[in-house]
């Protein structure tokens, strides 16, 4: 076996190869349901259905799309410059405090600055979150992957501790949750009688953003070229370590902002549930939209079509939710081949 | 500090290291004989979440102990498989390969937990390994206690220590595999397969995070729930690069730490509630970081490492 680059990559492959990885994930999914007993058909229906079959699911799975698109991007960003980030599951907590924090009394303003004020101050939470590991791998060549892998678990444990402490809501009957963030601070609906809030624009926005500085801005081209070849950017005149500073700080602020979107816009308190690991599946989401920050939202939209439908579907026939992770887990891997095979050919001889 | 005193002298205080230990023991040696190879193995965690899961059901289904361990291997080893056919053989993302291993296996586990049990509320039980009291050795006091009063797979993982070190340093398959993590090329002019040996290792390698993990399961509790591993994978990469990539460090830097844990939980009882418990409970990351941190600049890692070998292509 043989494998031999392309000579030019064809524009189509590039755009079938999710769509590939999607296909054969939903094949080896097919086993494990073919394995509890249920028709493989039917549930990939009932999921489809449960997804985007009436008006509230609708709105259910674009809701749950919002915090997976900021997630997304912050992967996707901090991946283009191989800083790999993988605490932004933490990252989200430390922006979901902050808005805690800041936005349960502490500081009142009129919406239209509440709103703006409180994403400011969970984005530099989930930065600052990212700043230790960043630093430690620019000064002292610490690898970052574990560096953050461990802080989610220290982040997690912090957050638990001001929720049974200063921050605990005394009305709470004991639950271990902190005061609701004020009306100013919360963020709008977006359709009357669904969940689905302003957040989802905001996540918009945020993708554009994200893409145009990558495309058109100096920023941009630095951390694309030190993603690439990080030893050539650093000849060409890039100072590497800045470059890997600024996008860890920009990819921090993407997840801190999922976190306070899941705050402010979703559930209006923090609880030391509102992720059920959007961090993790994020880098799902990033890799499946190739590294792409416009793509981020139809992979977060496909990926929380296939959360919110497995929800669904195990209600209606006996297939455990976990289902969903491992679709998603089987994504990642599928997507890594299928991106290879549109810069490689495989030869048999 | 009289109270930290007594602690360290007391026999449970040892006895709880060495059983605390013997995980991390079996993951770090996991890990570190993929990365000799030159195969960082991220997929860690979601190996021992499968490990755990595995060898728990086989026992829970019916079978005994010891073949449940070895369910629980070769589970590893199909893992570690999958991982080499993508680093390995394919030259993929070694970093991205791993945490789609991680999201995977460890889904996987809880998928079959719950399709084969849909009805259990309580975790189910089963009969764990039973500590074995080693002939005379285990009547030396605190000593005794400590080292030869534990469960088989306990003494298992002590063991490998040394026959890991023996197998990577004295033989001329270790060489191979060293090799492999520092110079493939070199390998492959002396005629050995890189692709083969790097595979190799990350299977062996695989199989003894699996057993680390069944470890959890079936000798320090006897049930399997949700997020059991709680970050002991990637606390074992963390361990690893302490080591610099050396078994014998590998076991100094894992019962430093492992102590240290034993420690923090004995303090937690008796600082009373003046230390809010999570605290206490962030410990052993921390540490692992801060281990991370000392080690960093001094690591000597396997220069390969990351790398992915193609046959023909100069690097």
């Amino acid at each position: 076996m043989q494998i031999e680059p392309r000579e030019h990559i064809a524009p189509w492959r590039i755009a079938l190869a999710p769509v590939a990885a999607v296909f054969v994930s939903l094949l080896i999914g097919s086993v494990l349901i073919l394995w509890v007993g249920a028709p493989v058909l039917e549930a990939y229906v009932l999921l489809v259905k449960g997804a985007v079959g009436s008006s509230f699911a609708l709105t259910e799975t674009l809701t749950r799309s919002i915090p997976l698109i900021f997630t997304g991007l912050a992967a996707t960003i901090a991946f283009r410059a191989k800083f790999y980030n993988i605490g932004a599951e933490g990252q989200l907590y430390c922006g979901a405090l902050a808005a805690t924090f800041f936005g349960t009394g502490l500081i009142t303003l009129p919406p239209l600055l509440m709103i703006p004020f409180l994403m400011l101050v969970g984005a530099l939470a989930g930065g600052a979150a990212l700043a230790v590991p960043v630093m430690l791998k620019t000064h002292l060549k610490v690898d970052e992957v574990v560096t953050t892998l461990l802080l989610n678990f220290v982040i997690l444990l912090f957050v638990g501790y001001f929720l049974e402490g200063p921050l605990k809501d005394p009305m709470s009957m004991g639950w271990p949750q902190a005061e609701p963030i004020i009306d100013e601070g919360l963020f709008p609906s977006l359709v009357d009688k669904s969940r689905l809030h302003f957040g989802f624009i905001f996540a918009l926005i945020g993708s554009v953003l994200c893409w145009a500085m990558m495309r058109f801005t100096v920023w941009g081209y630095e951390i694309r070229a030190v993603g690439l070849n990080a030893s050539a950017a650093k000849f060409a005149g890039i100072n590497v370590n800045a470059t890997v500073i600024r996008t860890a700080l920009i990819s921090g602020g993407f997840a801190g902002i999922a976190g306070v979107s899941e705050v402010a816009g979703l559930k209006g308190y923090l609880t030391l549930d509102i992720s059920p690991g959007f961090g993790y599946t994020g880098i799902a989401v990033a890799m499946l939209a190739q590294l792409n920050p416009l793509a981020v939202v139809l992979s977060a939209l496909f990926i929380s079509m296939i959360y919110v439908g497995a929800d669904s579907m195990s209600r209606a026939i006996n297939i455990p939710t976990y289902i969903a992770d491992v679709l998603v887990g089987l994504s990642v891997l599928s997507i890594l081949v299928s991106v290879m095979l549109t810069r490689y050919r495989v030869r048999f001889r | 500090m009289m109270d930290i005193l007594e602690i360290l002298v007391s026999a449970g205080f040892w006895a709880a290291t060495i059983r605390i230990v013997s995980p991390l023991i079996l993951g770090t040696l996991g890990e570190l004989i993929c990365e000799r190879a030159g195969v960082l193995n991220l997929g860690i965690e979601g190996i021992m979440t499968m490990g755990a899961m595995s060898g728990w059901m086989w026992v829970y289904m019916g079978g005994d102990l010891w073949t449940g361990v070895m369910f629980a291997a070769f589970m590893g080893l199909m893992f570690g498989l999958l991982h080499s056919i993508f680093t390995v053989y394919l030259g993929l993302s070694q970093h991205v390969t791993g945490i789609g291993i991680t999201l995977f296996a460890s889904s996987l586990s809880y998928y079959v937990y719950r399709m084969l049990l849909p009805d259990a509320t309580t975790p189910p039980k089963i009969e764990p390994f039973q500590i074995y009291e080693v002939p005379f050795l285990s009547e030396i006091p605190v000593i005794g206690e400590a080292l030869f009063s534990q469960t088989p797979l306990t003494y298992l993982a002590l063991i490998l220590v040394p026959v890991v070190w023996y197998v990577l340093y004295k033989t001329p398959l270790g060489l191979a595999v060293r090799m492999a993590g520092e110079n493939p090329m070199a390998v492959e002019a002396q005629g050995i397969n890189v692709l083969s040996i790097r595979t190799g290792a990350v299977m062996v390698g695989s199989a003894f995070m699996a057993v680390g993990g069944a470890f959890i399961t079936m000798s320090a509790f006897d049930a399997f729930f949700f997020g059991m591993i709680n970050g002991r994978g990637w606390i074992c990469i963390a361990l690893v690069i302490f080591a610099s990539w050396k078994p014998g460090k590998a076991l100094i830097g894992a019962l430093l730490f492992a102590g240290l844990d034993a420690l923090q939980v004995r303090a937690q009882q008796t600082s009373g509630a003046l230390i809010p418990y999570q605290f206490f409970l962030m410990m052993p990351y921390i540490l692992s970081i801060v281990a991370m941190v000392i080690m960093a600049r001094k690591a000597s890692y396997p220069k390969a490492l990351l790398v992915p070998f193609r046959r023909g292509e100069r690097t």
